[in-house]
Protein backbone atom coordinates (compact mmCIF):
# COMPACT_ATOMS: atom_id res chain seq x y z
CA UNK A 1 0.00 0.00 0.00
CA UNK A 2 2.77 2.24 -1.31
CA UNK A 3 1.50 5.87 -1.59
CA UNK A 4 3.66 5.62 -4.71
CA UNK A 5 2.13 3.10 -6.29
CA UNK A 6 0.29 4.35 -9.89
CA UNK A 7 -2.52 2.57 -9.94
CA UNK A 8 -3.97 4.05 -12.83
CA UNK A 9 -0.60 3.72 -15.37
CA UNK A 10 -1.90 3.55 -18.84
CA UNK A 11 -5.42 3.77 -17.61
CA UNK A 12 -8.05 6.75 -18.10
CA UNK A 13 -9.15 9.15 -15.26
CA UNK A 14 -13.11 8.84 -15.54
CA UNK A 15 -15.70 11.01 -13.56
CA UNK A 16 -17.57 10.00 -11.00
CA UNK A 17 -20.29 11.73 -9.40
CA UNK A 18 -21.68 9.83 -6.03
CA UNK A 19 -24.96 11.71 -5.47
CA UNK A 20 -26.13 11.98 -1.50
CA UNK A 21 -29.66 11.92 -0.57
CA UNK A 22 -30.65 11.07 2.52
CA UNK A 23 -30.55 12.34 6.03
CA UNK A 24 -27.04 11.32 7.77
CA UNK A 25 -28.38 9.35 10.45
CA UNK A 26 -31.63 6.75 10.33
CA UNK A 27 -29.89 4.85 7.49
CA UNK A 28 -26.48 3.94 7.07
CA UNK A 29 -26.47 5.51 3.37
CA UNK A 30 -24.68 8.39 4.25
CA UNK A 31 -21.73 6.81 6.26
CA UNK A 32 -21.52 4.17 3.84
CA UNK A 33 -21.53 6.64 1.03
CA UNK A 34 -18.66 8.56 2.40
CA UNK A 35 -16.58 5.76 3.22
CA UNK A 36 -16.73 4.72 -0.76
CA UNK A 37 -15.65 8.31 -1.50
CA UNK A 38 -12.61 8.27 0.38
CA UNK A 39 -12.46 4.84 -0.75
CA UNK A 40 -12.43 5.74 -4.28
CA UNK A 41 -9.73 8.79 -3.37
CA UNK A 42 -6.82 6.06 -3.74
CA UNK A 43 -7.55 5.47 -7.29
CA UNK A 44 -6.84 9.08 -8.43
CA UNK A 45 -10.13 9.45 -10.29
CA UNK A 46 -11.94 12.99 -11.06
CA UNK A 47 -14.61 12.80 -7.58
CA UNK A 48 -17.29 15.23 -6.83
CA UNK A 49 -20.16 14.68 -4.68
CA UNK A 50 -23.31 16.14 -5.13
CA UNK A 51 -26.09 16.50 -2.19
CA UNK A 52 -29.80 16.63 -2.60
CA UNK A 53 -32.57 16.48 -0.85
CA UNK A 54 -32.11 15.21 2.72
CA UNK A 55 -28.67 14.78 1.98
CA UNK A 56 -27.76 18.48 2.32
CA UNK A 57 -28.26 18.03 6.26
CA UNK A 58 -25.36 15.63 5.94
CA UNK A 59 -23.26 18.70 5.72
CA UNK A 60 -25.30 20.83 8.34
CA UNK A 61 -23.05 22.23 11.42
CA UNK A 62 -23.23 21.28 14.75
CA UNK A 63 -24.22 17.71 14.52
CA UNK A 64 -24.85 16.64 17.87
CA UNK A 65 -25.45 12.52 18.07
CA UNK A 66 -25.34 11.64 21.26
CA UNK A 67 -29.00 11.42 21.79
CA UNK A 68 -29.30 8.81 19.35
CA UNK A 69 -25.74 7.01 20.11
CA UNK A 70 -24.10 6.79 16.61
CA UNK A 71 -20.99 7.79 15.99
CA UNK A 72 -21.16 12.17 14.72
CA UNK A 73 -19.15 11.53 11.34
CA UNK A 74 -19.89 15.01 10.02
CA UNK A 75 -15.62 16.45 10.72
CA UNK A 76 -15.04 13.47 8.15
CA UNK A 77 -16.17 15.93 5.32
CA UNK A 78 -13.82 18.15 6.09
CA UNK A 79 -10.99 15.68 5.64
CA UNK A 80 -12.01 15.18 1.88
CA UNK A 81 -9.84 18.20 1.24
CA UNK A 82 -7.00 16.29 2.25
CA UNK A 83 -7.93 13.76 -0.08
CA UNK A 84 -8.02 15.63 -2.75
CA UNK A 85 -12.00 16.07 -3.36
CA UNK A 86 -12.72 19.45 -3.50
CA UNK A 87 -15.99 19.25 -5.80
CA UNK A 88 -18.88 19.53 -3.27
CA UNK A 89 -21.89 20.45 -4.94
CA UNK A 90 -25.40 21.66 -3.27
CA UNK A 91 -28.30 21.81 -4.57
CA UNK A 92 -29.61 24.91 -3.72
CA UNK A 93 -33.57 24.17 -4.05
CA UNK A 94 -33.03 21.18 -1.69
CA UNK A 95 -31.07 23.66 1.07
CA UNK A 96 -33.80 26.38 0.81
CA UNK A 97 -36.92 23.75 1.45
CA UNK A 98 -35.40 22.63 5.02
CA UNK A 99 -34.69 26.54 6.08
CA UNK A 100 -30.55 26.40 5.59
CA UNK A 101 -28.22 28.31 4.01
CA UNK A 102 -24.33 27.58 3.03
CA UNK A 103 -23.55 29.62 6.04
CA UNK A 104 -24.77 26.51 7.73
CA UNK A 105 -22.93 24.24 6.20
CA UNK A 106 -19.24 22.89 7.78
CA UNK A 107 -17.39 22.88 4.30
CA UNK A 108 -16.71 25.58 1.11
CA UNK A 109 -19.50 24.10 -1.33
CA UNK A 110 -20.85 24.84 -4.80
CA UNK A 111 -24.59 26.01 -4.64
CA UNK A 112 -26.24 24.90 -7.54
CA UNK A 113 -30.00 25.06 -9.33
CA UNK A 114 -31.53 21.77 -10.06
CA UNK A 115 -30.79 22.64 -13.75
CA UNK A 116 -27.24 23.08 -13.30
CA UNK A 117 -26.77 20.39 -11.18
CA UNK A 118 -28.14 18.07 -14.32
CA UNK A 119 -25.82 19.19 -16.04
CA UNK A 120 -22.97 18.27 -13.90
CA UNK A 121 -24.78 15.03 -13.77
CA UNK A 122 -24.72 14.92 -17.74
CA UNK A 123 -20.91 15.38 -17.56
CA UNK A 124 -19.95 12.47 -15.83
CA UNK A 125 -18.94 8.76 -16.68
CA UNK A 126 -20.23 7.24 -13.57
CA UNK A 127 -23.11 8.90 -10.87
CA UNK A 128 -23.43 6.41 -8.04
CA UNK A 129 -26.83 7.11 -5.81
CA UNK A 130 -26.65 6.94 -1.82
CA UNK B 1 -7.97 -11.11 21.47
CA UNK B 2 -7.04 -8.96 24.73
CA UNK B 3 -4.07 -6.98 25.58
CA UNK B 4 -2.72 -6.39 28.81
CA UNK B 5 -1.83 -2.83 30.49
CA UNK B 6 -0.58 -2.61 33.96
CA UNK B 7 -2.40 -5.29 34.35
CA UNK B 8 -5.90 -4.67 33.10
CA UNK B 9 -7.47 -6.27 30.27
CA UNK B 10 -7.85 -4.35 26.89
CA UNK B 11 -9.77 -5.93 24.21
CA UNK B 12 -8.52 -6.59 20.95
CA UNK B 13 -9.74 -7.23 17.30
CA UNK B 14 -8.72 -10.28 15.47
CA UNK B 15 -6.20 -7.90 13.70
CA UNK B 16 -5.57 -6.65 17.04
CA UNK B 17 -7.04 -2.96 16.97
CA UNK B 18 -8.72 -1.94 20.02
CA UNK B 19 -12.26 -2.91 20.01
CA UNK B 20 -12.96 0.23 22.26
CA UNK B 21 -10.70 3.44 20.85
CA UNK B 22 -11.40 5.29 24.52
CA UNK B 23 -9.56 2.40 26.18
CA UNK B 24 -6.07 3.94 24.39
CA UNK B 25 -2.93 5.27 26.59
CA UNK B 26 0.41 6.07 26.10
CA UNK B 27 1.40 2.66 28.12
CA UNK B 28 -1.40 0.77 26.31
CA UNK B 29 0.62 2.10 22.94
CA UNK B 30 3.88 0.37 24.18
CA UNK B 31 1.81 -3.00 24.33
CA UNK B 32 0.40 -2.28 21.02
CA UNK B 33 4.15 -1.58 20.05
CA UNK B 34 5.34 -4.61 21.05
CA UNK B 35 3.03 -6.68 19.23
CA UNK B 36 4.45 -5.28 16.09
CA UNK B 37 8.14 -5.47 17.50
CA UNK B 38 8.89 -1.94 17.29
CA UNK B 39 10.43 -0.02 20.21
CA UNK B 40 8.70 3.21 20.44
CA UNK B 41 11.40 6.37 19.82
CA UNK B 42 10.28 9.94 19.66
CA UNK B 43 9.91 9.81 15.98
CA UNK B 44 7.38 6.81 16.57
CA UNK B 45 5.22 9.36 18.93
CA UNK B 46 5.57 12.09 16.60
CA UNK B 47 3.65 9.87 14.57
CA UNK B 48 1.08 8.52 16.93
CA UNK B 49 0.59 11.76 18.45
CA UNK B 50 -0.81 13.29 14.54
CA UNK B 51 -2.37 10.65 14.08
CA UNK B 52 -4.44 11.21 17.13
CA UNK B 53 -4.63 14.84 16.84
CA UNK B 54 -5.88 13.55 13.18
CA UNK B 55 -8.60 11.68 14.37
CA UNK B 56 -9.62 13.54 16.92
CA UNK B 57 -10.17 16.60 14.23
CA UNK B 58 -11.97 14.54 11.47
CA UNK B 59 -12.68 11.15 13.11
CA UNK B 60 -11.40 8.85 10.94
CA UNK B 61 -7.87 7.31 10.46
CA UNK B 62 -6.44 8.97 7.24
CA UNK B 63 -5.31 7.04 3.92
CA UNK B 64 -1.55 6.50 4.04
CA UNK B 65 -1.00 8.65 1.10
CA UNK B 66 -3.13 11.40 2.91
CA UNK B 67 -1.04 11.20 6.05
CA UNK B 68 2.22 11.50 4.42
CA UNK B 69 1.18 15.00 2.80
CA UNK B 70 -0.33 15.92 6.14
CA UNK B 71 2.82 15.07 8.09
CA UNK B 72 4.86 16.36 5.02
CA UNK B 73 2.77 19.72 5.85
CA UNK B 74 2.86 19.48 9.71
CA UNK B 75 6.72 17.95 10.14
CA UNK B 76 8.60 19.11 7.19
CA UNK B 77 9.24 16.90 3.85
CA UNK B 78 11.86 14.92 5.54
CA UNK B 79 9.53 12.84 7.50
CA UNK B 80 6.59 13.43 4.93
CA UNK B 81 7.93 10.64 2.99
CA UNK B 82 6.92 6.95 2.47
CA UNK B 83 10.62 5.85 3.59
CA UNK B 84 11.08 8.19 6.32
CA UNK B 85 7.50 6.44 7.49
CA UNK B 86 7.74 3.15 6.36
CA UNK B 87 11.42 2.87 8.08
CA UNK B 88 9.57 3.71 11.24
CA UNK B 89 6.28 1.33 10.75
CA UNK B 90 7.44 -1.43 8.44
CA UNK B 91 4.05 -2.99 8.00
CA UNK B 92 2.72 0.57 6.36
CA UNK B 93 2.48 3.74 8.51
CA UNK B 94 -1.40 3.31 7.76
CA UNK B 95 -2.22 -0.15 9.58
CA UNK B 96 1.04 -0.52 11.95
CA UNK B 97 0.46 3.21 12.96
CA UNK B 98 -3.26 3.45 13.58
CA UNK B 99 -3.16 0.12 15.29
CA UNK B 100 -0.04 1.60 17.88
CA UNK B 101 -2.19 5.22 18.29
CA UNK B 102 -5.17 3.39 18.76
CA UNK B 103 -7.47 4.53 15.98
CA UNK B 104 -9.09 2.05 14.12
CA UNK B 105 -8.10 0.58 10.46
CA UNK B 106 -7.86 2.97 7.96
CA UNK B 107 -11.19 3.60 5.65
CA UNK B 108 -9.36 2.47 1.93
CA UNK B 109 -6.62 0.83 3.28
CA UNK B 110 -5.87 -1.39 0.66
Amino acid sequence: MSDDMDFEEGGTIKKFMFVNRKAPYGTIYALEGLEVVLISAAFDQDVSLAFVDDGVFQLVKGQKTDGIEMKNFSPTYRALEGYDIEKLYVDRESLEARGLSEDDLLVDVQVMSAAEMGDMMAQQDVVISF
Amino acid sequence: MALEVNGVSIETDEEGFLVNLSDWTPEAAVELAKGESIDLTDSHWEVINFLREYYDEYQIAPAVRVLTKAIGKKLGPDKGNSKYLYDLFPYGPGKQACKIAGLPKPTGCI
